[in-house]
């Protein structure tokens, strides 16, 4: 009888305490640099300084521990976490791909580490001709005429496109306030522009071709239409083909095109939507440009667009006078500011380095392999009992990743994706992307297996996909009750929901257990 | 061309064996999704693929055209604070585990999501909160996320803010919000710099989603009104938004503690460098409510109970509410932020604990005051412009030095001294004024070589 242990793998379990179940009192990890005797003697007790009622009675209720305690509690918390390092990583439409080591190095450096940002330019050079090129280098790769790389993520440079869009309509005096997108881009091409105080339209795919119909588009564009804001290629790795017919509809109808390109990886130095003609595009570079993905940020992305919109971009830009780089904030017509300063600066700096690495070889190279790993994957997924690949027939090969179906296994067995999931975890492997929703694919999951996997993590991948299906269909009980290698298992949901229940610090958590308890 | 070092099956054989497998003959055939007509045929104009070396030697040489703190002396703060960074930071962020996850689930990122939940209650117990969510870009974009929080709460569309914003903060804050809510600014008094309550009584009414308040201000003063104020705001049905700078705290009353329904502030002083503004993290917090929690735009993370005894598990909270799920429903931007700093705050706070907090906001405040004194005793120089308690940050006025800040500032360059940011132009009202940051590594001789450089400049 099997267990649903015997997979050769356990997750390091520590069971380790909250930090606030540590140390005890009195102990410190860091010591407070020495204010000079005649300082503390000049100024004197800090606390009479200060208004009565601004003075803090208690000092936080912070844990205390000593500097060995925090290093070893944060480096079992990390031996629990699932890095692009640890293991085979194809979490999709996210570009999981390797990020070299050397790139931190440099960003690591003080030269840019203890930069601040209102430095006087004539000492910032160095820094300004890096952002400089590397806008003059996305330009090269997207086909637009001037970028932006202020955007600290993939929402955010949506929502920067979409007010860019306002203005545009503005100072041709014109107040369009509909957005049109379709279902299968990122949640972003809706949120953000709503964000900004857009009305949406989302267009569904046809079911045979897998995207929106040109008739479906010709309906939806008017007087109102500001903008089409969209995913291509999308997350099901299919290239939306109407795209070129898109575009001259939304310019006949007197709005325009923002692509989002958060995962470029198929098509860098192989299609440049700028010379396809769309507006607006933006790429992450924490997808396609190999930065690291920091357990959800800090991200970074670049907004691309055309000459004719380019007055309206970001303040500052970053420009350069023939001798000297500098920030121009003398523009009338931009949007403002995105955010504070300039952007995550030490990710533009890592990008900057990975495409020295890449070259323009280099990146064609990425994405035909990206795209040669992504389908060598789908045909050997395919040959999974209970899988299916939802417009195959249309799209039998696909870009940089593959949205999949265990709609089939569901029926036949009881155990969809979120089991599967659980499961996947006992081999050592991380659980599988699903689907950002809706779930117009029924039970779905997503890998994206960027240039930087090895065949070899293909094939065991995939033969561990073998196995759970052989499980789902001989013994789903291991399935059900999975995990059972991992370093926790049955975890209660239910204070998701639970406002009673629900806590979100310590102090919250002490709070309800007291009230319990009474 | 060779095998690329970062693409294992760049080899021809290899490819050749995938190539069979999927039943092509060349990966170009794959591509066919792409109509031929729409494909980019040039090659691009890009540097050619270098050895790691070279670009090392290539970045090597263009950052040492910055210069930094080994070679200059500097005295700017203005939203991106210097500080000394505790090498554990840098051990636990440079972790690879940390610094390459993303978006696994709770069984195979336990400690992700761990780190996290202990960022959001340490950073709640140093503000007195007690819901705080994963962080977002800057302070900037999370009082935008409050302002956000607060239009959907009261129904109301305005927002009262302080003359005395950080002007940058004010101009995302303005593209956040437009659409959104109307931005009106309450004045300041002139003498003390903190808020004119008097203006906030002219101005608010039903309208009013919420006033929005910094602690300290943009110009280092400490706001002491912040009960009158939470008063006058609840009694007109708003929301109370305070946002903050987080070392302060350690000798500062925490806004949970004067009324505050929502706060939000900068974290880079938590343990992330300067890097030219490019390493901050904006923390947002409110009342644990089910209305404010359902408004949060962010992921939350909930600490609960697994099957085992003495073991914890964490998920998140209300998954349906954000962009993710909710789509344009949402109204509001989430996605990456800056979890990787929310880890590095939480390594920060539990190495300096409850009296490293308190002795650091200590130190910051003697130094910066004896940098006051010192400056003060420089003839025509007033110093701080406010009479209030400043923490950190201050203003030098140098109106009757018949020298602006900007040429001030260039002499000072000269002796290799960055002198406080130049806010004439933003606020005008103060005469020609300079924002000064000392922190705690900033040493006397730092400080006293800055005044007699100034003293120096103005003979």
């Amino acid at each position: 009888m099997m267990s649903g242990k015997d997979t050769g793998y356990h997750a390091v379990a520590w069971k380790e305490p909250i930090i606030y179940q540590l140390g005890r009192k009195s102990r410190r990890g860091y010591r407070v640099p020495t204010v000079e005797d005649e300082i503390a003697a000049q100024i004197g007790d800090v606390a009479r300084l200060i208004p009565a009622n601004m003075r803090r009675k208690e000092p936080p209720k912070l844990p205390e521990l000593s500097e060995p305690e925090v290093v070893r509690h944060y480096i079992r918390l990390s031996q629990q976490t699932y890095g692009v390092d640890s293991g085979i990583h194809i979490h999709g439409t996210c570009t999981m791909k390797y990020s070299p080591k050397v790139n931190e190095m440099i960003a690591r450096s003080p030269k840019i580490a203890d930069l601040h940002p209102l430095q006087p330019v004539e000492t910032v050079q160095g820094v300004l001709k890096v952002m400089f090129d590397f806008g003059r280098w996305l330009c090269e790769i997207s086909g637009m005429d001037a970028f932006s790389l202020q955007p600290r993520g993939g929402a955010h440079a949506v929502f920067c496109n979409a007010r860019i869009i306002r203005a545009y309509h503005r100072s041709n005096g014109e107040d369009r306030n509909e957005i049109i997108t379709t279902v299968l881009s990122h949640p972003c091409n809706a949120g953000s522009p709503s964000a900004a105080g857009f009305r949406i339209v989302t267009l569904y795919p046809n079911e045979e071709t897998g995207y929106p119909d040109i008739e479906a588009l010709k309906a939806a564009v008017g007087r109102q239409t500001a903008g089409l804001m969209m995913t291509d290629p999308y997350d099901t790795g299919v290239f939306d083909g109407n795209i070129e017919e898109y575009i001259k509809i939304v310019h006949e109808a007197g709005g325009l095109v923002a692509i989002d390109q958060a995962n470029a990886n198929s098509i860098l130095g192989r299609l440049r939507i700028g010379d396809i003609g769309a507006d607006l595009c933006h790429f992450n570079l924490h997808k396609s440009f190999s930065t690291p993905h920091g357990s959800t940020g800090p991200g970074s992305a670049a907004i691309g667009v055309k000459k004719e919109l380019s007055e309206f971009l970001p303040i500052p830009t970053v420009e350069f006078n023939g001798s000297r780089y500098y920030l121009d904030y003398n523009r009338p017509h931009s949007i403002g500011k995105a955010g504070e300063f300039y952007g995550v600066v030490p990710n533009v700096l890592k990008a900057y380095a990975w495409m020295m690495m890449m070259g323009a070889e280099g990146l064609r190279e990425a994405s035909e392999v990206a795209v040669l790993n992504n389908n060598y994957l789908i045909k050997r997924l395919l040959e999974v009992r209970g899988v299916s690949l939802p417009w195959r027939d249309a799209h039998p090969f696909r870009l940089q990743e593959a949205r999949f179906s265990l709609e089939k296994m569901m029926e036949e067995t009881g155990i969809g994706i979120a089991d599967v999931n659980r499961r996947i975890v006992d081999f050592g492997l991380q659980d599988m992307e699903t689907s950002h929703e809706p779930w117009i694919i029924p039970e779905p999951f997503t890998p994206e297996p960027p240039e930087t996997t090895t065949k070899e993590d293909l094939d065991r991948f995939v033969e561990v996909l073998h196995t759970i299906s052989q499980e789902a269909y001989t013994s789903p009980s291991i399935v059900k009750t999975a995990p059972h290698n991992a370093a926790i298992s049955n975890i209660d949901r239910s204070p998701s929901t639970d406002s009673n229940r629900w806590a979100m610090t310590w102090r919250a958590y002490l709070k309800k257990r007291r009230n319990d308890q009474q | 061309m060779q095998t690329h070092p970062y693409i294992p099956n760049s080899g021809p054989e290899i490819k050749k064996e995938m190539l069979e497998a999927i039943g092509v003959k060349s990966a170009e055939e794959l591509f066919v999704d792409i109509p031929e007509k729409l494909r980019f045929k040039g090659s691009l104009r890009l540097p050619h693929c270098s050895s790691e070396l070279e670009v090392r030697r290539h970045l090597d040489a263009l950052l040492s055209r910055n210069e930094a703190s080994g070679t200059l002396l500097s005295f700017l703060g203005a939203g991106c604070w210097p500080h000394y960074v505790p090498a554990v930071c840098e051990e636990i962020n440079s972790r690879s585990e940390f610094l390459t996850a993303y978006a696994g689930d709770v069984y195979s990122d336990l400690g992700r999501y761990q780190a996290l939940f202990e960022f959001q209650s340490m950073l709640g117990d140093l503000i007195g909160m007690d819901v705080v969510s994963l962080p977002w870009y800057d302070w900037a974009s999370v009082a935008g996320d409050a302002a956000r929080m607060a239009v959907v709460a009261t129904g109301r569309h305005e927002l009262l803010v302080p003359r005395t914003i950080s002007p940058e903060r004010l101009s995302v804050l303005r593209g956040y919000s437009e659409g959104l809510a109307d931005i009106k600014l309450i004045k300041n008094n002139c003498e003390s710099g903190q808020l004119n309550l008097e203006d906030v009584e002219a101005q608010i009414s039903s309208d009013t989603a919420a006033v929005y308040i910094e602690n300290p201000t943009y110009h280092g003063v400490v706001e002491a009104q912040g009960e009158e104020i939470s008063r006058l705001v609840h009694n007109h049905g708003a929301l109370f938004i305070v946002g903050v700078e987080p070392l302060s705290l350690g000798v500062l009353t925490p806004p949970g503690e004067y009324g505050a329904d929502i706060v939000c502030g900068e974290g880079q002083p938590l343990g992330m460098h300067l890097s030219f503004g490019g390493s901050l993290l904006g923390f947002l917090a409110c009342r644990d409510t089910e209305q404010l929690v359902s408004a949060v735009p962010h992921r939350l993370i909930t600490l609960t109970t697994t099957g085992e005894k003495d073991q914890w598990g964490f998920t998140y909270v209300l998954p349906q509410r954000t962009m993710f799920a909710a789509r344009e429903k949402a109204r509001s931007l989430t996605g990456t932020g800056t979890a990787l700093w929310a880890i590095t705050a939480a390594v920060y706070m539990s190495l300096l604990g409850p009296q490293g907090m308190r002795e650091l906001a200590e130190a910051i405040v003697q130094k910066s005051y004896y940098a006051m004194k010192r400056i003060s005793e420089i003839d025509g120089l007033k110093v701080p412009v406010f009479d209030s308690f400043h923490f950190q940050e201050f203003t030098v006025n140098f109106d009757s030095a018949r020298k602006t800040v900007r040429d001030i500032n260039e002499a000072l360059l000269k002796s290799g001294i960055v002198g406080g940011k130049d806010i004439t132009a933003e606020f005008p009202e103060l005469g020609n004024t300079g924002l000064y940051c000392v922190t705690e590594i900033h040493s006397k001789t730092d400080i006293d070589r800055l005044a007699a450089a100034l003293e120096e400049t103005l003979q």
